[in-house]
């Protein structure tokens, strides 16, 4: 089943919770909608879902105008962030109520419906909490549950809106792994939202980034973040400096001070300049595009993370492999590996 | 008492230890000398004693002055019976439309976004605002002889005022805000998410009402219905003026109280009033129960 939005424009009061997006998803996909809270990536979510509706746009589900059906009739699997299980129901009951309230005439019979229930209960691994009520689990097996009651009515899509939201870190990192070998198991096109960029990075086969109603960037994990589209983009996914520079007459400027950087293509004027703190390479003072002095350096995991004084007087935060002590007071000279400078404010 | 005594007996010394500290700092936390707390405590016993449980008791005390034979045949009475008929049906009619006007405002407010919402909230709460009488004396004014439908209603041989349909009117107006009040802040606290859910998972919107709504508020209905018939039975005001007195045809319980009190019947007077009084105290008991069902729901309701 594909997925495809033309033009999408919805507005609350004044404000454009989407302003014009289009996107198309292919059958078997896992995309991941990935933005700061309010930029419309919810939103979106809920109209394909039919749950809101836009101000105008298409929203087309394998070829066919989803506008034109209600929520109902979509078939869409919705998992809601904070679970939505019906709380007086069983966890059985839960997630047979997609079976129960089908029409009369193509209503399966106990049996049938019983069988199912048991199935998905397996596949989420939760067989034994049949008899339970939502409110005798935790979060991470009320969020199977609920994944297992959208997957009840064999949806020809299935949403999810920040469906590990709610959840405490170790958890999280598991159900990430598993709805993707879930996802892997029942290939059934998907989309979900979040604002936790590993979150997206790590499960997603796509991630489309979105900013203010806007798509920043479609593309693949390794896409958005080697190669970010935008200046929104590169901030947003992995951690940067981020620098004011200005451009002009080829060359890129710090302030007042010229840096050593190629300057080929680029526009005048002000511009942002984004490196990846891993990709600032240390060397001795004066051999790099910038200069300055370690304030002070903590210690963890893999890398140590530097705070550095530049010359100009801007701080920044390094990261650097641990092979090479780093101690305050230190005067470095600092070369960015990889770089990229966007241009505007 | 006894029963520390009793506890502290199977208890290690160390444990009886730990017990008193821990008593010793409750007492630690409370920072009033124990005069000044004995001194409140009573003073509130004083003050509910005087003003609440005093009167239930004298209103029993009355009802059987002369005799629990004098009591039940006072009950007996067919002015009696056919005002305790006439509460009875009132009641229900009222609680009956209340029930579904509460159950549809409070869905309509809390489930959907419209213009004009803050203002049906205000108008909700309009009856517990205005003095009963005026409730009822609007309904003079619209059915009455002289009133808007007066002249309409006299043609058509169609009898409001001075009678049932009357006193319904005016009962059910006085109780609107009940089942309404009870429901509202619940069902805005409950969202619209199982909703959603119900109906992407291919419910209708009958199937998600009963399925998913009514089973979620079906405590803060039971609450909501329980206050609203105890008012119904007990409103004097509106139906006092809407009612007309007619012995044994359009007196309720309250007002037939009053009617007997004022002709020196006490003993029939509060034979009917302890009647009110058992209401009101099965009502209380219903209330304490209800509550901790809601109590419950919400605790379940607690991700």
């Amino acid at each position: 089943m594909t997925i495809e939005v033309r033009n999408l424009v919805k507005k609350f009061g004044s404000f454009a919770a989407l302003d014009g997006v289009d996107l198309k998803v292919e059958s078997g996909e896992l995309v991941a909608l990935l933005g700061p809270s309010g930029s419309g990536k919810t939103t979106l979510l809920r109209i394909i879902a039919g749950l809101d509706w836009p101000d105008s746009g298409e929203v087309l589900i394998n070829g066919e105008d989803a506008l034109a059906q209600g929520a109902r009739e979509r078939h869409v699997g919705f998992v809601f962030q904070h679970y939505a299980l019906f709380r007086h129901m069983t966890v059985f009951e839960n997630v047979a109520f997609g079976l129960r309230v089908q029409p009369r005439a193509i209503r399966k019979d106990e049996a049938t419906i019983r069988a199912r229930v048991k199935e998905l209960l397996d596949l989420v691994q939760l067989d034994w909490l049949a008899d339970r009520y939502p409110s005798q689990l935790s979060g991470g097996q009320r969020q199977r549950i609920a994944l297992a009651r959208a997957l009840a009515i064999q949806p020809r899509i299935l949403l999810l809106d920040e469906p590990f939201g709610a959840l405490d870190a170790k958890v999280r990192k598991e159900l990430r792994k598993w709805l993707r070998s879930l996802h892997h198991e029942i290939n059934v096109t998907s989309i979900f939202v979040t604002h936790d960029q590993e979150e997206a990075l790590e499960v997603a086969n796509r991630v489309v980034v979105m900013d203010k109603g806007r798509i920043e960037q479609i593309g693949s994990p390794g896409d958005v973040y080697e190669t970010p589209a935008s200046a929104f983009v590169h901030g947003f996914i992995g951690e940067s400096i981020e620098l004011p520079v200005q451009i002009a007459d080829g060359v890129v400027r710090l302030g007042d001070r010229p840096l050593r950087l190629a300057a080929d293509g680029l526009a005048p004027g002000a511009s942002r300049l984004f490196v990846r703190r891993h990709d600032m390479l240390i060397g001795p003072p004066g051999s790099g595009a910038f200069e300055g002095a370690v304030r002070h350096v903590r210690n963890f995991g893999p890398v140590q993370r530097a705070e550095v004084a530049l010359s100009g007087g801007e701080t920044i935060e390094i990261d650097a492999p641990r092979e090479r002590e780093l101690r305050a007071g230190d005067t470095i000279g600092l070369e960015p590996r990889r770089y990229r400078i966007f241009a505007g404010v | 008492m006894t029963m520390q005594i009793a506890d502290s007996v199977s208890l290690s010394p160390s444990e009886a230890k730990a017990r008193a500290h821990a008593a010793a700092a409750r007492d630690n936390l409370r920072t009033e000398p124990r005069a000044v707390r004995i001194v409140i405590i009573a003073l509130a016993m004083i003050f509910l004693s005087v003003f609440v449980v005093l009167p239930l008791v004298v209103v029993f005390a009355q009802a059987l002055s002369k005799g629990f034979l004098a009591y039940l045949s006072a009950l007996a009475d067919p002015e009696a019976l056919s005002a305790i008929r006439l509460t009875l049906l009132v009641a229900a009619i009222s609680v009956g439309l209340n029930l579904v006007f509460g159950l549809v405002a409070s869905w309509a407010i809390t489930k959907f976004e419209f213009p004009g919402k803050t203002f049906l909230i205000t108008l909700i709460d309009l009856p517990f605002s205005v003095s009963p009488v005026i409730s009822g004396l609007v309904f003079v004014l619209l059915f009455g002889a002289q009133g808007y439908f007066g002249g309409w209603l006299r043609d058509h041989d169609i009898q409001i005022l001075f009678a049932v349909p009357g006193i319904a009117l005016a009962t059910t107006f006085v109780t609107f805000p009940f089942v309404a009040r009870a429901l509202i802040p619940l069902m805005q606290e409950q969202g619209t998410q199982e909703e959603e859910a119900a109906i992407s998972l291919g419910a209708s919107g009958l199937q998600t009402f009963f399925r998913v709504t009514l089973p979620n508020i079906k405590w803060g209905v039971l609450y909501g219905v329980l206050l609203c018939n105890a008012r119904a039975m007990g409103e004097f005001g509106a139906v006092s003026v809407v009612s007309g007195h007619i012995r044994g045809e359009t007196n309720t319980m309250p007002l037939l109280v009053e009617i007997l009190y004022n002709e020196y019947q006490f003993v029939a007077a509060f034979a009917i009033a302890s009647l009110l009084a058992m209401l009101a105290l099965i009502t209380l008991i219903a209330k304490t129960v209800l509550e901790r069902h809601l109590d419950e729901g919400q605790d379940g309701n607690d991700h």
